[in-house]
């Protein structure tokens, strides 16, 4: 594949893909944003489930094997 | 406060005067990736959308057109991702004559309809160097990746367009 490849691919496409008729915005978008604003607020931050899942567990096994908590720290 | 402090707050006013004052430059670089203007339009909405939502990340001595535009992208590719290629295109369409050394209309079909069906990182690639003739750098900072690989994917477009070129043109023999 040589530059004269893509140069004559550029040719080929100016010619058949037309062109962009609007190029310029010819509206204010600010009313729509505010509108996707109201109808889509951003989600509250939700701690994933398995994260809870994840706890629970370590819960249940901090209070099984209490045994278990020296270890835990010596690991953080 | 600065007004790219204040948008980085949360003020919703700074992040209007942002978006007035950079919709227009969204929008034409958007419409220049999907060549649609009513899609450029809504991308140009969810751009700012993921702007605002993202507001934190951004740091208030940062280039805020860079980022929009390389969000903005970010939009136009995941929309040319979603987005199904139009193969059946308008039949029986008024032939204009070309002019001399310009391609027959059929060509231009093929040739738009290879364009439309290419995978979507190379369409943006090939949409923004080969038609709009925009340089490596820009596209690359816009994409968020190397000039070297802009010009990987340029080459690997033009490859592709030139095998469906080819099958089409041996479907067409074949009818």
């Amino acid at each position: 594949m040589s530059n004269e490849d893509i140069e004559s691919m550029k040719e080929l496409l100016k010619q058949a893909v037309a062109p962009v008729p609007g190029g310029e915005l010819r509206r204010d978008l600010w009313p729509q944003m505010l509108r996707k604003l109201d109808e889509q607020p951003f989600p509250v931050h939700r701690v994933p489930w398995f994260d809870w899942v994840l706890a629970a567990i370590l819960s249940a096994v901090l209070i099984l094997f209490p045994g278990s908590i020296p270890t835990l720290l010596y690991h953080l | 406060m600065e007004l790219l402090e204040r948008f980085a707050a949360g003020d919703l006013q700074a992040f209007e005067v942002l978006f007035r004052q950079h919709q227009k430059e969204v929008y034409a670089w958007t419409v220049r990736i999907v060549r649609d203007t009513g899609i450029a339009e809504d991308l140009t909405v969810e751009t700012f959308w993921r702007i605002y939502k993202h507001r934190a990340q951004f740091k208030p001595n940062g280039n805020f057109r860079a980022w929009a535009r390389r969000i903005a992208t970010n939009a136009a590719l995941d929309h040319l991702r979603r987005s199904r290629p139009e193969t059946a295109l308008p039949e029986n369409l008024p032939c204009a004559p070309s002019p001399d050394g310009a391609v027959s209309r059929e060509a231009r079909d093929s040739i738009n309809r290879a364009f439309r069906e290419l995978p979507a990182k190379y369409r943006l690639v090939a949409s923004l160097a080969l038609v709009e003739e925009e340089s490596y750098a820009e596209i690359a900072q816009a994409a968020g990746i190397s000039e070297s690989l802009v010009k990987v994917r340029v080459f690997r477009a033009v490859r592709i367009l030139r095998k469906k070129l080819n099958s089409l043109r041996a479907e067409v023999a074949t009818q």
